[in-house]
Order: structure tokens, then sequence, then C-alpha cells
């Protein structure tokens, strides 16, 4: 049985023409595989390059050298060499992503948020918004903020309206970039429960999360990113976004 | 992939010199049905030349344009009759302007800006359209009590809005927009996104949104092509060239955002 | 009497040969404004120049010519026209319009139904029915070029919006054998039927603008309406006070000044045959 995900010699390097053309290695040669049912924890300090993996699974960046292969209607696509069409055609239909802050569109209410991917791949309104209330019911998001937009919310809530949106679709693959980041210990547990949910549906998980407990609880197997450090020059990743809009600023 | 469904709209090679002024240099791209590209740049990027070489208001000095017909068959633009032409741009197409006074006739109803395309491709009944023209305010949310005043004592933002309605009635496959939010107040442009987001995926719309705004950029499209003295710097998805940006150019861009 | 110094009907003959040039195009093509080169007439630009220089065109020795004037031979216009003609060309004149082959006329068409040996030439102002709505010359030509009349219906739509119907009551706009828009010249839309399958020939001439257009006999004259507010040719519901006809177009006439008035027909021909009719049956 092919994995879902597969990852071969994956490299990646940030080219920064503002500050002279400095170059910075993020990763070099990754390589790993993700099964249907599997949940795999990219583990390692902050600035390893877990997140730009991921990105680079999603096709959100680029990817210098290697392959990432995934299984797409019995085929196996390169998301390294794909085009955009077919980058989103991949996200339509197989991989999804929970990034770590919700990037909300404005005036667009919570449940809307949610509901948007079911929409996309051509569910009707009615039970696209019934289904995206059952599960921030879940995720305990009180129904009085359903029909607000999520940027007056306080972080957690955020954070589960992101993941409701990320969780509510059944997709083959899901990326998870700290899931579980500004939750509390209850809302943990749920978010535990529903990885643990997409395993038995046999998607196929990489998940970054630094919390021990939770990595315990849903990984079967941790990889850790730096066997794959490729010489440093600067501390490269950044939570908040790429190198180089921060590192920009700071030129400025 | 998916189905083999062709291009909508092709641009090849375009190429246009205002004299010996260059106004872009062999731009090149497909666009599919549905899809949103953004063409981003600076003043003198050759952007707006763009846009206005794809829709057939100016003529190419090399390159061509070619578009899916209603009926399948693909067109070089060049090619269509004057009448042709004109019945593309009211029934298939879209042309958002920047200044909402261009595209509608301000001293006529409401009412009647919306209704007129319609009329022109042979509604005769009084009744359906204005009851179109109701619903079409409805949804760029306009008061429909408003429907018998002019556009000239609607504000900046309803005028806008009043535009997309008035472009949108025939449903068209393809708009295109020429920086749809400038001039607007912050809250009013705001509102205007989400409008036009929620109609582009509801009507399965395509679109050339040119815009210096990459925060617009980023809500609205699927794809971006940026565009630097008339050439283009770089293309790709939008979410990957903003957050990961090959050329110096669109890093300089990317960076120079003013965090909010 | 021809005073010596004038051709026949006053336009030397190339000239004539120019409109009837123009004419005959005007007929292939109905409903189609034909530019022409207008020429300086001894009245003014406002006076009918145009329909004259239609009518000395077409005119022969054997035609007989009536002139109206808002459908009456008797005010100054359309005297001083028909005396025009009576001087330059020597033709017979009548007020009866069964036995005018040529009827120049001025805002109105004639009660009497026309055949198809007589021709109507029409005084058209501006023959442009766009005009009001679009002001470029260069837009309008495209426009019916193209045939692209939505913005004739937009006008026809704001009527209805501000007044709950098409408020135009004369020079009401038509569709010519389903393919130009035309404006029939500022006779009432009462008259707008009377030009649908007409027997007769309708010549259309402006003088200051310098157009000519036509439509043959029997040609489709459709008037532009919506289909839930459909084109009514309407006139006011009273009856002539000179011949009882409920069916003419009047003119309302003030009588003193208490305010009484009285309505006759503006066909001053038709009024009176119609009363000749009445006194012998």
């Amino acid at each position: 049985m092919e994995p879902r995900l597969q990852l071969t010699g994956v490299t990646k390097r940030f080219t920064m023409h503002l500050q002279g053309g400095v170059r910075l290695p993020v990763v070099a040669g990754v390589e790993f595989a993700v099964a249907a049912g599997e949940c795999v924890a990219l583990a390692g300090p902050s600035g390893a390059g877990k997140s730009s993996v991921l990105k680079m699974i999603f096709g959100n960046y680029r990817c210098d050298a290697g392959q990432i292969l995934v299984q797409h209607d019995g085929e196996p696509v390169d998301v390294a060499r794909a085009d955009a069409r077919a980058i989103l055609e991949l996200r339509r239909t197989t991989v999804g992503y929970v990034s770590q802050f919700l990037r909300a569109v404005p005036r667009v209410a919570a449940i809307d948020v949610v509901a948007e991917p079911l929409l996309a791949a051509g569910v009707g309104r009615e039970i696209a918004r019934a289904r995206a209330g059952d599960l921030l019911a879940r995720l305990d998001v009180p129904e009085r903020l359903w029909a607000l937009p999520p940027a007056t919310f306080s972080g957690g809530e955020q954070q589960r309206v992101n993941i409701a949106r990320g969780f509510l679709p059944d997709l083959p693959i899901l990326l998870l970039d700290e899931p579980t980041a500004s939750l509390d210990a209850a809302n943990r547990t749920i978010v535990m429960d529903l990885i643990n949910e997409k395993k038995k549906c046999g998607t196929a998980i990489a998940s970054i999360v630094h919390d021990d407990d939770v990595r315990a609880h849903t990984a079967d197997r941790v990889i850790d990113i730096t066997r794959f450090a490729a010489n440093s020059a600067c501390s490269g990743e950044v939570d908040t976004g790429s190198p180089i809009r921060t590192c920009a600023r700071d030129v400025r | 992939m998916s189905a083999p469904d062709a291009p909508l709209l092709l641009a090849e090679g375009l190429t246009k010199y205002y004299g010996r002024q260059l106004g872009c240099r062999d731009v090149s791209f497909s666009l599919y049905p549905g899809e949103v590209l953004a063409v981003v740049g600076e003043s003198g990027s050759g952007k707006t030349t763009l846009l206005q070489l794809l829709s057939t208001q100016l003529l190419p000095s090399a390159g061509c344009v070619r578009y899916r017909m209603r009926d399948g068959v693909t067109r070089d633009l060049a090619d269509l009759s004057e009448a042709e032409r004109r019945f593309l741009f009211r029934t298939d197409w879209g042309y958002v302007h920047q200044d909402a006074a261009l595209g509608l006739r301000m001293n006529v109803s409401a009412g009647a800006n919306v209704g007129e395309r319609l009329m022109a491709v042979g509604w005769r009944h009084y009744g359906r359209i204005r009851g179109t023209a109701v619903q079409w305010l409805d949804r760029v949310e306009i008061d429909p009590d408003r429907i018998d005043d002019p556009p000239l004592v609607y504000s900046g933002g309803m005028r806008q809005r009043l535009q997309i309605a008035r472009n949108l009635v025939t449903q068209p496959r393809l708009v295109f927009m020429d920086e749809p939010t400038g001039g607007l107040d912050v809250s009013v442009q705001a509102r205007l996104l989400d409008l036009l987001r929620g109609l582009v995926t509801e009507l399965g719309l395509a679109a050339v949104i040119v815009t210096h705004d990459l925060a617009v950029a980023r809500l609205l499209s699927h794809r971006i092509m940026v565009m630097k003295g008339g050439e283009v710097i770089e293309q790709g998805l939008t979410d990957q060239v903003l957050d990961d940006p090959r050329e110096p150019y669109t890093q300089l861009l990317v960076s120079s955002i003013l965090p909010a | 009497m021809n005073a010596p110094a004038y051709n026949f009907a006053y336009l030397d003959e190339q000239t004539k040969r120019m409109i009837r040039r123009a004419i005959l195009k005007a007929i292939a093509i109905p409903g189609y404004q034909v530019p022409f080169a207008s020429r300086e007439m001894p009245m003014p630009y406002g006076w009918g120049t145009g329909g004259v220089q239609v009518t000395a065109s077409i005119l022969g020795p054997e035609d007989v010519l009536k002139v109206i004037d808002q459908g009456s031979d008797d005010t100054t216009n359309a005297v001083s026209i028909r005396n025009f003609f009576a001087k330059t060309a020597g033709v017979r004149t009548t007020t009866h319009t069964g036995e005018a082959t040529i009827i120049q006329t001025r805002h109105r068409i004639p009660e009497t139904p026309l055949g198809e040996d007589q021709v109507l030439v029409f005084q058209v102002p501006i023959p442009e029915p766009l005009r009001f709505l679009e002001p470029r010359e260069t837009e309008t030509r495209r426009m019916h070029a193209l045939a692209d009349y939505g913005l004739m219906h937009v006008k026809l739509y704001e009527d209805i919006a501000r007044h709950g119907h098409i408020a135009t009551t004369y020079a009401y706009p038509v569709k010519v054998d389903g393919r130009y828009v035309m404006d029939p010249s500022p006779t009432p839309k009462f008259d707008n039927p009377k030009m649908d399958d007409c027997a007769a020939l309708q010549l259309f001439g402006a003088g200051r603008e310098k157009r000519i257009y036509a439509i043959p006999p029997h040609t489709k004259v459709t008037s532009l309406d919506f289909e839930d507010h459909p084109f009514e040719p309407s006139r006011t519901p009273k009856t002539c006070a000179l011949c009882g006809a409920d069916d003419t177009f009047l003119d309302e006439v003030v009588t003193d000044d208490k305010g009484g008035r009285l309505f006759v027909c503006s066909d001053s021909d038709y009024c009176e045959q119609h009363r000749a009719a009445e006194t012998t049956a």
C-alpha cells in the first residue's frame, strides 16, 4: 500500500535579496512518509524548519530540490513540481492544512469560515453550516459567537475556529501546525480526540506539536527535523511568517 | 488532474509599445473558468496596459489574446468584428473601473443602470427587468428602495457596488477589475472585497484584477502576477508568491507592507 | 406663373438628382438616415427646408400637391409652401387628401388612409432618435450600425420608473422593418400606427441636419414599448365639435377667457369631408 504522503530529498533555502543575496539554508534532504491512518509528528527546536516542511507539502512554500509525492485520485502527484492549478486542486480534494494562526477574512461569520471548505467541495450550504455548527459546539465555541466574525475572538477561540475549519472536510491528508498551542487542557483533549478520530478514518496526518502530552497521545512516529538541518546563517525560521518579511523589516 | 477543461482566456506574448515607450512585454498566461488572477505592481508597471490589452481596449504591438466563447470555440480576439466585441462586452464580460462614474450612467436611475444590459440583449418586460434589478441591488447590499435614484446621489462605495451589479447582471464568465477598491475608505473597501469574494465564488467567475494592494490580491486571487517596468517579474500561486517570494523585486514589494 | 429665373420647383436638375439618389438609398434601407447635401432654400432652417427639398426633387408637372401644417391647410406655413410650389412649379394644388399625389406635412399624418399612388413627405427637425440620450454623432452612428439600441429602452424604462408610463407623446420612436430605430418626426404618437403597412411611400427630410430617410410602402413599423407596458396610440377622449368624429386627433381651441374650450379635428380636410358626409347621410 503506497504511503499517502512521501518526501524524498526535500531541500529548502531562502535567498534574501534585500540583504545582499544572503542564503539561508533551512532543511536539506528531508525524507519521510506518512501512511493512511498514521500520525507523524515533526519535532525539533524553534527554527529547525518544521513549519517550512509542512508549508512545502501544502504548496505554500516552494521546494528547491527533492520530491513531495501525494496520492491524488490513485496517482502520485509531486507537489514540488505541480503548477498553480494543480496545487489548488490538491488543496480542494486531498490536502488540508491547519495553520498556527487563523487568517480570517474580515466580516465573514465564524460559522461560514468553518463551512467554507465544504462549500468549495460542493456540499450544500445548509448541510455545510449544520456540520460546521456541530464541530464548533464540540470544540466548545458557544453558539452566540457563530454569527460573528472571528477577528474579535480570543486567541483560543480563533484557534478553535481554525481547527474546526481544518477538521470539517474529509481530506485524505491533514497537516497540523501547532493545533493546540493556545488551548487549555480541556480543549487540548478534545483536539486530541479529533486527531485520533481522523486517524481511525484513514487520514494521514503530519503534525507539529510542542506539547509532549499531545504528541504522546496522537503521534505514531516522531521525526526529528534536526536530522535534516542544513548549515545555518541566521536563526532562519520565525513563527509569525516567512523570514523574508521579518528579516527585511529588521534591515529597514 | 481534473477533467481537461480548456482555458477561458489565453494571453500569448502580449506586448505593447507606445511609440518607443514600453507598455508591457511578452506577457503570457492561461486563465481557467473560476480562477482569479491578480496583477500587481506599482505605478508604471504595465498592469493597466495589460488589462486594456486583455479586454481589447488596446491593440497589441505583438502577441495575441484568445478567448473561449460561449459556443466553446476559442477565438483570437483581434479577429472579432466590432459587433461581436461589443456583444461580448455586454454579455460574457464585465469591466469594473476604478472610478465607478466611468462604468455607470450617472444621470440615469440605478434600476436602469442595472437593467440596461438586459434591455440591450432583448429583455422587453419592464416588470421582470425591474425585478431583476431589485434582486441585484439586494445582492450588492444596496437598499432596493434606492432603485430609482441616480448614482449621482450615491456614495463612492455604493457607486462601486452598483457598478458591480451592472456588470454581473448578464452573468458574465470573465470580469476585469481595475483597482476595484481604489479611493474608497478602509471599511468600505473591506465590505466591497468581501462582497467580491462572495460573488466570485458563488458565480464561479474568472477574473483578472489589477491592484497595487497586496492585501486585495491575497484576499481575492488564486494566482498572482507581479509586474515591474512592463515585465512580468514573477507569477504563480498567490499565497506562494506572497509568502515565499523568489525574485528580488517581489521580496521588496512584500516586505514593504506596513504591518496593520 | 413661373418667374423665368427659376427652374421647375426651384432646385436645379443636378441637385434634384443628388436628392433623388439619396431618396433611393433611403428607400433601399428603410429607416436609415442618409446624409445629403442640403441646399440653401428661400426659407430659413426650421421652416421645412428638408421637406421642401424632397418635394421639389420628386415633383412633376402632373402632380397634385397638398401642404399641411399640424393637420391644417390654411396655417401660414402651409399656405406659404403651397404658394412657393405654385409659383416655382406651376403644379395643381389641393386641400383634399384624396386628390393629392404628393402631401407635404409638418407634424401630422392625415386621417384619410393613403393610397399606393401617393407620397407623404414629412418635415423633420431632429432626425436622430437617440440625440437627446447620446449627444455624440460618432456614437449614435455606431449604435445604429450595430443595432445597439439598449439606450433607447433605458429612456423608456426611466419614463415608467418616473411617471408610471412611457411619457413620450410625440416623436415616439419606432422600429422600421425590424432593423433601424427611427424618429417619425414630431407627429403625435396617435399617428404612429398609420405608418405601419402604409400603402403610400413615406419620405422624411431634415434640411438643417441634412438627412433623408424613408419608409417604403407596406413596411412593418412598430412603436417601441415593453411587453407589460404596450404602446397605446392615445388621444383626447372627446369628439370633434364640428363633425362629431370620435376617432381623430383633436386640437383644443380656447374660445373665451373664462376657460371655455372646444375640441376640433386637427385634420381640417378630414373634418370638412366628414361634415359633408354627415349632412348628405
